[in-house]
């Protein structure tokens, strides 16, 4: 029954979204960011911006690991003084968003048709010069990577992306006023 | 309100009134005065007794508020002695110990003390100065990022922008360092906040809203817990740090004497089990006995109790512990569990209030045919070496230190061969009186930590077993030894190689012993220089009388052992083998 148990993961990597409420005090997030680095986990992207009340921030962490990095992952967060509340946002659970600002060239032969792509993804155009045209996508992860494949033929010549932020669909809240330790319940009992 | 002051829970309100050094309950008016009288206010209120430290330009104002505050300084030759005697302070007691330096070099040089005290998670406040908050940033003189710095060698941090924040800091301070996990916390305070007025009032209560230690543990985990040792046929209880830390001796022995369970112990955990009870296995691991490893490979139950399956304890992971059946892990930090091991019944909470609770459920039990397997390795394999008859033996000098003193002095040790002989041979009988640098293996930890534990405990003898490398990494604290008359008496192992390098060099490098052969000065001679009564022994016949006549010294005493030059420390098993697979004085056991 014990074979592979020790020190071995499960193999099964994925991609895991994090909600991390925080103090919003300074230097709390090279304490999160340090973690990531010195434990060797990977961030795939990191999103920090005020939480619902005021003195706390939420972030949300998107990482690629198995369930055991993940439990770790959620672990040593919670040993940081600074950190409320970790929680794991279940995808089928969760509305998940990002934003990007896509420069691309554009001018009189082909903004019409730039425009029309950006409609269909309902995307907006945020800016227009002689040569080129700031589209305003926000969606999903897939949404915006299409997006970012279809002006790619007109020619990028700039990419801003905010990363990802995600809350749980429906009343169920990892707020500050939520359920504290819920990540780590698993662990205790 | 989820986000207002938060009060002690009732197990650390518990845990406070048994350490009576803490803050005082009682309200006052808020009182006028500058910041760095404030601090001192603080640290009396948290009961702090010995400042190690060293003074320099950023903390002037600190100093200066110390000059006359009744608060004893020690005055170190460098600020890493400053930070391994509070640690020695901290882990001769279980109160925090306190470091003071200035700013750049002073606290870059506390770092590799706050890292010790970190892996060892041992209660350490830390202040350095800074330099005035407008300088900050802008590569001032003597300015260094501690707090970036420490992020990762600290159990928390802080810089002090205001002095208006120094009495909730110092609070705070001292309850992260003491409560749950214990560790280092650094305070950083900037030159002209010690200068800054405010109002006095210090806080009986931390706000710290994402921080509550879970002591209690889960009661259906504990009952599943009695049921795995109810039902063990070949139990081991692998005891580390975290027993002590929390307090828990008692409770080991209550609980290994109810269940008749073998005793295995990590270098942190030696004296949370008294190393002269018949059940002690004594020390597992790489340089454990081959009877606790051989009980470890063996058992069927592992009863895992503040101990963090580290790797000098595992051997490879894969190989480690193959017959268990059921894992007990119980530790206050929920991190620790699943880290290294899977564990089938994970507890999280103080090991001495876990242990208690589970006491009353387990029951009595006996294990004749487990322990008739145990003493047969003990026959076969007892820890051994060949006594010298010209030579003195370094083994030789740790069993007089034990048989001399009874096993009742503080040993604080440096790191090397000599730590694990100290580790084997001084059966150390009670919880803080072993002082080592487990985790980060700090060389130059000895002396100034056993400096520390004979300044917390005036009434313990205090030894320093250190070998001739160790002892000249932290050599200059003899100055702080002898001004204060700290009769720490200071045994060095001297056979003129790092030895423990040169082991494996022996081993692993073709007897390339590259630097590890090393020349050292005289030490009676340096020793006398600061003061310090010294003596030298060659004879392995005049091992006791040495011992004996330092002992009888009222006063600090160096006495330089010259052991046999190439001995090996057995039992050994190789780096990331197997704990079966274990080399002895004869080559490979079994």
């Amino acid at each position: 029954m014990f074979g592979g148990a020790f020190g071995a993961t499960d193999g099964k990597a994925r991609e895991h979204t994090i909600s991390v409420l925080v103090e919003n005090r300074p230097g709390v997030l090279s304490r999160v960011a340090g973690m990531f680095s010195r434990r060797g986990f990977n961030i795939d992207s990191i999103v920090v911006g005020a939480a619902e009340e005021p003195g706390f921030s939420r972030m949300t962490i998107v990482l690629v690991g198995d369930e055991r990095e993940l439990e770790q992952v959620q672990k040593q967060l919670h040993k940081l003084i600074e950190v409320i509340k970790v929680s794991e946002l279940d995808p089928a659970e969760m509305v998940e968003r990002e934003l990007a600002l896509i420069k691309v060239a554009a001018d009189r032969t082909n903004r019409a048709e730039i425009v029309q792509i950006v409609d269909i993804f309902r995307a907006s155009i945020v800016d227009v010069s002689p040569h080129t045209v700031i589209v305003e996508v926000t969606g999903d992860v897939k949404k915006v990577e299409a997006m970012v494949d279809l002006l790619r033929p007109f020619g990028i010549k700039e990419i801003v992306r905010t990363g990802r932020v995600g809350v749980l669909r429906g009343p169920k809240s990892s707020g500050v006023h939520g359920d504290r330790r819920r990540g780590l319940q698993a662990v205790g009992g | 309100m989820a986000v207002s002051a938060v009060d002690f829970g009732a197990a650390a309100a518990k845990r406070k009134a048994e350490q009576p050094a803490q803050a005082p309950a009682r309200r006052r008016e808020p009182r006028r005065m500058l910041g760095a009288q404030a601090l001192v206010e603080a640290l009396k209120a948290e009961g702090v007794e010995y400042i190690f430290g060293h003074p320099g330009g950023a903390v002037l104002h600190l100093y200066d508020a110390l000059y006359d505050s009744g608060l004893k300084t020690v005055l170190c030759r460098h600020e890493q002695g400053a930070a391994h005697m509070a640690d020695g302070y901290a882990r001769a007691t279980g109160r925090p110990g306190v470091c003071l330096a200035t700013s750049g070099p002073g606290a870059t040089n506390l770092v590799t003390g706050l890292a010790t005290a970190f892996m060892d998670s041992i209660p350490v406040v830390a202040i350095t100065g800074n330099v005035p908050r407008a300088l900050i940033g802008r590569d001032a003189f003597q300015e260094a990022d501690i707090t970036g710095i420490t992020l990762p060698v600290t159990k928390h941090n802080f810089l002090v922008r205001s002095a208006r924040e120094l009495p909730r800091v110092i609070r705070a301070a001292f309850h992260i360092a003491t409560t749950g996990r214990p560790g280092p916390v650094l305070v950083d305070i900037p030159k002209d906040v010690g200068v800054e007025e405010l109002d006095f009032d210090y806080p009986e209560t931390v706000d710290l809203p994402g921080y509550k230690p879970t002591y209690k543990g889960h009661i259906r985990q504990i009952m599943a817990a009695a049921k795995a040792i109810a039902e063990a046929r070949r139990p081991l209880l692998y005891v580390g740090g975290g027993a002590i830390a929390s307090g828990a001796h008692e409770e080991v022995r209550a609980i290994a004497e109810k269940c008749d369970l073998p005793v295995a112990m990590t270098l942190m955990g030696l004296g949370a089990f008294p190393g002269n009870h018949p059940q002690s296995l004594g020390m597992l691991g790489m340089h454990g006995t081959a009877y606790a490893n051989y009980a470890i490979q063996n058992c069927d139950v592992l009863i895992a109790v503040g101990a963090r399956f580290d790797d000098r304890v595992t051997g490879a992971l894969d190989t480690f512990a193959p017959r268990v059946e059921q894992i007990i892990h119980i530790d206050i930090d929920p991190a620790e569990i699943g880290k290294n091991v899977i564990a089938h019944v994970p507890i999280v909470g103080d090991c001495r209030t876990v242990l208690s609770a589970l006491i009353e459920k387990v029951p009595e039990k006996k294990h004749p045919e487990w322990w008739a397997q145990i003493d047969e390795w003990r026959r076969e394999y007892p820890l051994q070496y060949r006594p010298g008859d010209t030579e003195v033996k370094p083994q030789a000098v740790c069993e007089a230190i034990y048989e001399v003193t009874g096993g009742e002095a503080i040993v604080a040790t440096d790191v090397g061969q000599h730590q694990m002989w100290a580790a084997q041979y001084y059966k150390v009988h009670g919880p803080r009186q072993f002082v080592t640098s487990g985790g980060l293996g700090t060389m130059g930890f000895g002396l100034p930590a056993g400096i520390g534990a004979k300044l917390a405990r005036p009434d313990k003898e205090v030894f320093v077993v250190s070998g001739d490398g160790s002892f000249q990494m932290n050599i200059q604290e003899l100055a702080t030894a002898a001004e204060h008359n700290v009769a720490v008496k200071v045994a060095v192992l001297n056979n003129g190689y790092l030895g423990m390098v040169r082991q494996w060099q022996e081993f692993f490098y073709q007897r390339r012993y590259s630097d590890s052969r090393m020349w050292s000065p005289d030490f009676v001679t340096i020793a006398q220089g600061y003061g310090i009564k010294a003596m030298r022994v060659t004879e392995p016949g005049d091992v006791r009388a040495a011992l004996e006549e330092a002992r009888a010294h009222d006063g600090p005493v160096v006495i330089d052992f010259q052991v046999a030059r190439e001995e090996n420390c057995f039992p050994m098993v190789p780096a990331g083998g197997s704990n079966s697979d274990m080399l002895g004085p004869k080559g490979w056991i079994e």
